[in-house]
């Protein structure tokens, strides 16, 4: 018992320490990011790596995920003869919940693993001691441009994805199912609101520091070798993606 | 003057260094050799600051830079030049923009200045014409050249080399060496060389360290390292398969 109670106490300590160097890590991140951005080409290559390259998969997402919010929205509102609400159902799904949800969990697999994996190899070769024996800042190159550029590019995926959405929606319940188009957009254009839309957007806000600082962080304290980059890589993933969703519900609960 | 004073320094159960005493000498080419895993690389890394002691102090012309905050350090490693055992070249970068890191980002001179710079420290380590090759595209030797024109580039008053020629050819093993003893003679700084290329290591340095077992068990110049008669002295100088120094 006594054996038990130990080994419960160190990892519990070991818990608290992981999380207290997570979290100054966020602050010195933060820091830098307001001190030292660093280059503006590299937050623009961070935003094209991170946003512009995950459109294609956003999209993708984001059309099927419409598309089967109409089906599913048709066939339940036809219970109640109001499928003329299908537009609302689609929109607010997609604005107030899935769009930051989905595309944020789309860029943590595509982009996040690349972030966590880049940052160990170079932890793991001595790129980033190098850097500081030459009195540079790793924090300046490694981590503030994109975690700047998580910050601006979320938001845009978003709203990329809640656009191509509701499109798959109206594809669905429109063209296939026969809903009056009039009826799809003019419920839905009175019926979302612009705390909806901006709520979204502060989601999708607090989505892209959580995942540039997860990945981030879990690259910059590698563990050993090529075994250690790829466990890291896919804590990193793991720890964001429910990280997003535990966050979601408690910023859900506040601007709700 | 660089000093360690009674430098400890653990890994989990794992005692490295214990207690260690080191002065290496201003202007001169110190060797710091002994058994592989003697913590050798862990000792160069407390000198610049990229892991602290458990215990004791790691002096730099007098100021203890155990103790110090991040800018405090920066300005420490100003002083600094590094070349690591597998060179640590920014591996999405090509061969120029390697080297003229450090002066793109702390300097203010001209890009035509700066390519000035670059091309003659490449030519000074006989890699002239490989600017746009990637780290990938060179050979291990190659590397480490790029890594010395690297460190050499912001003249600094130290340059640490860890295992500067580890996995290379005798004839490119040869040729670093040279370079080491060239390039310190031309900018006269003070050189920390952890090796285990015996005996040719004795023929460029001007003292030279033993670690074994997180100690220093002796040093002095490579004629008195060399005359030694200290078992496991003896026993690392000469090869020997026969002594206290065990195969793991």
């Amino acid at each position: 018992m006594p054996y038990l109670v130990q080994r419960l106490g160190a990892a519990t300590l070991d818990w608290l320490t992981e999380m207290g160097r997570m979290f100054s890590f966020l602050l010195y991140a933060l820091y830098v990011c307001f001190t030292s951005p660093g280059h503006p080409g590299h937050i623009i290559k961070q935003m094209s790596f991170i946003g512009a390259r995950s459109s294609f998969v956003i999209v993708l997402t984001a059309g099927f995920t419409g598309m089967v919010l109409g089906l599913q929205g048709y066939y339940t509102l036809t219970k109640f003869g109001s499928e003329g609400m299908l537009g609302v159902a689609v929109a607010l799904s997609l604005i107030r919940e899935l769009g930051p949800v989905l595309s944020a969990l789309m860029v943590t697999g595509r982009a996040g693993s690349a972030i966590s994996a880049e940052i160990g190899i170079m932890r793991i070769s001595e790129q980033i001691d190098a850097l500081e024996t030459m009195a540079l800042e790793p924090f300046k190159y490694l981590v503030a441009p994109k975690l700047i550029a998580s910050i601006l590019v979320l938001p845009l995926l978003c709203a990329l994805f809640d656009v191509v959405g509701i499109w798959g929606g109206y594809l669905i319940g429109v063209k296939l199912l026969g809903v009056n188009p009039g009826a799809y957009f003019g419920e839905m254009q009175r019926s979302v609101e612009w705390k909806d839309v901006y709520s979204g957007i502060i989601k999708s806000i607090c989505f892209g520091v959580i995942i540039a600082w997860v990945c981030c962080y879990k690259g910059y304290y590698t563990g050993h070798g090529a075994e250690g980059v790829s466990r890291s890589t896919t804590t990193a993933v793991v720890m964001a993606s429910v990280l997003i969703l535990i966050w979601d519900y408690f910023i859900t609960s506040v601007l709700l | 003057m660089i000093e360690l004073r009674g430098v400890s320094k653990s890994f989990g159960s794992q005692l490295v260094l214990n207690r260690l005493d080191l002065q290496i000498p201003t202007g001169k080419i110190t060797a710091i050799i002994g058994p592989s895993g003697e913590g050798k690389s862990v000792l160069l890394k407390h000198v610049i600051g990229l892991l602290r002691p458990d215990e004791g102090s790691v002096l730099v012309d007098g100021e203890d830079i155990s103790k110090m905050g991040r800018g405090q350090l920066n300005r420490v490693r100003e002083k600094f030049g590094m070349l690591f055992q597998n060179a640590a070249l920014f591996d999405s970068l090509t061969v120029f923009e390697n080297v003229s890191f450090p002066l793109q980002e702390k300097t203010s001179l001209s890009e035509p200045e700066i390519a000035t710079r670059v091309r003659e420290a490449l030519e000074h380590v006989g890699l002239a014409g490989v600017d746009e090759k990637y780290p990938d595209q060179l050979s291990g030797g190659m590397k480490k050249r790029v890594g010395l024109a690297r460190a050499l580039l912001m003249n600094p008053q130290i340059i640490l080399f860890d295992e500067p020629t580890t996995g290379l050819d005798p004839v490119i093993c040869r040729a670093i060496h040279q370079m080491i003893k060239e390039t310190h003679a031309s900018f006269g700084f003070t050189a920390v060389v952890v090796s285990h290329e015996i005996p040719e290591i004795f023929d460029i340095s001007d003292y030279v360290a033993v670690l074994y077992r997180g100690r220093i068990i002796e040093s002095g110049t490579p004629e008195q390292i060399q005359s030694s008669a200290d078992p496991v002295v003896r026993q690392f100088v000469s090869g020997s398969l026969e002594g206290p120094i065990h195969l793991i």
